[in-house]
């Protein structure tokens, strides 16, 4: 397991892709997988940024772990900001036309389709996500 | 990031090299932007041979500028989008609503 601290700001979510893809180059984690995961941190990271310690801004720290069978790489994304669980959320209506679309609630649903799991829990004055896709 | 242009005409292409996530995607948001605010232009090409993958930060800026250019003549087109990409138009259903061809 290794993780991460990092502040929670837009400049922080290349530094934490960079150490997550560095985890996984030891797996031979697929192009493709390796792509969803990337685009999961983007869309729960920035979450985080703009929702967790909004209008300032604290701590966020990820974790990676790996586990067997089926071989899949779980991330936690940790912060200590206002409690706020993106699954609450209904899924957004992905049939409307251009003029009546409108974007939010896209990215967590993405994450959804894309990981074999996704839970979230508040303990100890914390917001735990979890995601764990199969590599 | 990095973002080629071509110009040709009334037609200008982008071709995004790279990620598109919510650090880039100002910058391919100022492009499109310029395009957009350029009257003679008619016609956008986004060519997605080098782009790695979009996140719903991406979605956002190809939704504002396909309603933009619904309203030229030319419209706005999508090429040469990979897997990753193709899925995530899939679910999300903007392969309903932008313009993606082969070519």
């Amino acid at each position: 397991m290794k993780e991460l601290t990092v502040e929670a700001t837009v400049e922080s979510i290349p530094v934490i892709t960079e150490f997550v893809d560095g985890q996984l180059e030891q797996f031979d984690c697929p192009m493709k997988a390796q792509a969803q995961i990337d685009i999961a941190i983007d869309e729960l990271f920035s979450n985080i940024v703009h929702y967790a310690y909004y209008p300032g801004t604290g701590p966020a720290t990820v974790r990676v772990e790996v586990m067997e069978e089926p071989l899949s790489v779980v991330i936690t994304f940790i912060d200590q900001g206002v409690p706020y669980d993106p699954l609450a959320k209904a899924d957004p209506d992905v049939t409307l036309s251009a003029e009546e679309r409108d974007v939010g609630g896209l990215g967590i649903y993405i994450v959804k389709k894309n990981m074999n799991e996704i839970t979230y829990e508040y303990k100890d004055g914390k917001n735990i996500l979890r995601i764990r896709k199969e590599i | 990031m990095t973002i080629e242009k071509k110009e040709n005409g009334n037609e200008v292409m982008l071709l995004p090299a790279g990620r598109l996530d919510t650090t880039t995607a100002p910058q391919l948001e100022a492009e499109i932007n310029t395009c957009i605010a350029s009257a003679e232009t008619q016609k956008l090409t986004l060519d997605f041979k080098d782009l790695e993958y979009l996140s719903s930060a991406g979605l956002r800026i190809l939704l504002a500028a396909h309603k933009a250019f619904m309203k030229r003549k030319g419209g706005m087109t999508i090429c040469h989008v990979n897997e990753t990409i193709q899925e995530v138009f899939e679910v999300t259903g903007f392969l309903d609503i932008l313009n993606i061809v082969e070519e």
